[in-house]
């Protein structure tokens, strides 16, 4: 085993990475907000992924057009899931939250099988460029162009969640709903823009996923892997989704480099439990102390 | 609710299950009809629906009663199906002997994952449980490929008592519902034990359970191996009755299947399992008999129908539950019971 091929498995980790952690942040968001951990959160990124694909390619639209309407329609998408289904179950006890987003994953993956059937679809050459050639690494220019985007709407969003008010409204949300209510916060409505943001960022990822993979029902699988990362970075933290996504990335490709291509699958799960053996709040999340 | 005019003078009556001969009737006249049942329906549902009910009722005294949440019923049934096949095909061992080993080793298996169990709850440990569900599968289709076939199908051989073979759906199906029936009575019964009051006691608030004695630990990692054991039950039978088995079948949507009977059923009940996994099966099949007569109206979804229908029809079923009768069937049944006990009078 020599040393390029460990740093290009380390290139790829880490371009890999980029997404797991945009989708980690799509759930951090969420749990920080509302107390939801988004087990739909791959079929979401399937559905809305399928949904671009079907304005360009079926609607024939042009490429940004249909990537504007993909993303306008993924924060419908996500204000539909958040008024429809969680509304109702404000207050309810967790195994409700986890059992509904559960639900809503096998509701999205039948209808996606009923809308765009089972077989996989590809996304037209949008992304500029060709693989680059770095000191021996192969890079292709889609990975690059994934992470790039990945990390830039990251980005995006946790400025907009640092700096902007509504930001603000949504951080005071996390901290504690009764609290923010009294502020004058309006707690339904900072859940409504947390699931519309969701919308957004998984339509971004479900792009950038079809863009290299295509699209077909093994996405949410894929999107399964952030859950590791989230935890890893802890549920609470922004700067965690990151860290969490990177490392599992890169942990995910060495191992599956370096030792045996099988375990590759296993790897972000082994890790996950670990973790929730170890340390179970993460590297930055808030350790909670129960009171009766 | 006692029935009208029926008085416990005894202890033992207090604590019966079975209580009045009318009871007593419906019991053994139910139980006769269930067993001759085989002569008139399709027996192939019921079998699925008995090994079901089976694993529901597992995840139904981890879930339901400890409140610990399982999203990997489905691999620990996988470690069922396959010790027992494996039992049968390479040692040779009877099924009367692969079954409760199979059980057993299910079990260990979900200890396992059950460690963490005392340190996290809720999301978290629903988390721990679906790695098992990745990590399981994985395991058994790349650790010995040449006993388990790897992501092929292993075969596996039907029962046998002397020369006669298990091998239609109506000798199977006596063979699987005596053992779903028993398996259900002694859900019943542990749940009413002391056993089953320390769960009910950790899933109402674990730090007060602990307060009042109950070893945590103890009853998480029990309640683990209970569910598992009766997840590698169902396995074990489910192997026997489909005769091939591969890693396919256990899948996380399996699991989240047997999550959602319990909900649909009801949480925290004996009955709400067998009601939940009836109806959601029933439906499944209903769904099944109607795609003929539905392909008309969606013709470009040919082939793919079933497929994308019934979970549609699930999620859909599983959202309306939680979010109009988070109680399941069972209460509804409760609420019947008592109103026809009632009987002309309100209450």
């Amino acid at each position: 085993m020599n040393a390029p091929m460990i740093i290009q498995f380390l290139a790829n980790g880490f371009m890999v990475g980029g997404v797991y952690a945009l989708i980690a942040l799509s759930i951090v968001l969420v749990y920080k907000s509302t107390r939801i951990f988004n087990f739909a959160v791959g079929q979401m990124i399937m559905v809305c992924g399928f949904v671009c694909w079907a304005f360009i390619e079926q609607a024939g639209f042009p490429v940004w057009l249909g990537l504007l309407l993909g993303g306008i329609s993924g924060l419908l998408i996500g204000l539909i899931i958040e008024r429809l289904t969680l509304r109702p179950l404000i207050g309810q006890p967790i195994l409700a939250s986890i059992m509904i987003t559960l639900a809503l994953a096998y509701f999205l993956n039948g209808l996606t099988l009923f809308i765009w059937q089972a077989y996989g679809r590809n996304f037209p050459q949008f992304l500029p460029g060709s693989p680059l050639q770095l000191a021996g690494v192969m890079v292709s220019h889609e990975h690059l162009w994934t992470f790039g985007i990945a990390i830039f709407v990251f980005i995006i969003f946790a400025i907009f969640y640092r700096y902007s008010g509504t930001g603000l409204d949504m951080r005071a949300t996390a901290e504690d709903h009764q609290l923010a209510q009294s502020r004058g916060v309006k707690v339904t409505k900072i859940f409504s823009i947390t699931w519309g943001i969701v919308g957004l960022i998984t339509t971004v990822a479900g792009v950038l996923l079809g863009a290299r993979l295509g699209l077909g029902l093994y996405l949410p699988a894929i999107a399964l892997k952030a859950f590791p990362a989230v935890l890893f970075g802890g549920l609470e933290s922004i700067p965690g989704a990151i860290i969490g996504g990177l490392t599992v990335g890169i942990l995910e490709n060495l191992v599956g480099g370096l030792l045996h291509p099988w375990l590759m699958e296993i790897t972000p799960y082994i890790i996950l439990l670990l973790i929730l053996i170890i340390r179970p709040e993460g590297l930055f999340g808030l350790k909670r102390i129960e009171r009766i | 609710m006692r029935p009208n005019g029926v008085y416990d003078t005894k202890y033992t009556q207090d604590i019966a299950i079975v209580r009045t001969v009318p009871h007593w009737a419906l019991l053994i006249g139910g139980l006769t009809l269930l067993f001759l049942l085989p002569l008139w329906i399709k027996v192939q549902v019921m079998n699925l629906i008995a090994i079901y009910v089976i694993a529901v009722q597992g995840l139904s005294i981890l879930t339901g009663y400890t409140g610990q949440i399982s999203l990997g019923q489905s691999a620990f049934m996988a470690v069922g199906a396959y010790t027992s096949a494996l039992l049968s095909v390479h040692a040779g061992i009877s099924f009367w002997i692969s079954l409760p080993l199979s059980g057993i080793s299910a079990g260990l298996a979900g200890l396992v994952f059950g460690l963490p169990s005392l340190r996290i709850k809720g999301f978290y440990l629903a988390m721990a449980t679906l790695a098992a569900q990745f990590i399981i599968p994985c395991l058994i289709i790349h650790i010995r490929p040449d006993l388990t076939e790897g992501t092929g199908v292993l075969l596996v051989p039907p029962p046998q008592i002397g020369d006669f073979k298990f091998n239609t759906q109506q000798s199977m199906f006596y063979i699987i519902m005596p053992i779903s029936v028993f398996l259900t009575f002694v859900a019943k019964n542990l749940t009413r034990s002391g056993i089953g009051r320390a769960f009910i006691a950790i899933r109402d608030n674990d730090l007060a359970a602990e307060v009042m004695g109950i070893n945590l630990f103890r009853y998480k990692i029990l309640s683990f191996f209970i569910c598992s054991f009766y997840a590698g039950i169902a396995g074990s039978l489910w192997a026997h009755w489909m005769r091939s088995i591969s890693c396919d079948d256990f899948t996380i949507m399996q699991s989240v299947w047997f999550l959602g009977m319990l909900i649909v059923g009801g949480m925290g009940s004996t009955a709400g399992a067998v009601f939940g996994t009836a109806a959601i099966q029933l439906l499944e099949e209903l769904t099944r008999g109607m795609s003929p007569f539905l392909i008309q109206f969606f013709p470009h979804v040919k082939g793919t129908l079933i497929e994308s229908l019934s979970p549609m029809v699930f999620g859909m079923i599983i959202i309306i539950f939680l979010i109009f009768e988070p109680r399941g069937i069972n209460h509804r049944w409760e609420i019947f019971k008592t109103s026809y006990r009632l009987w002309p009078f309100t209450y």
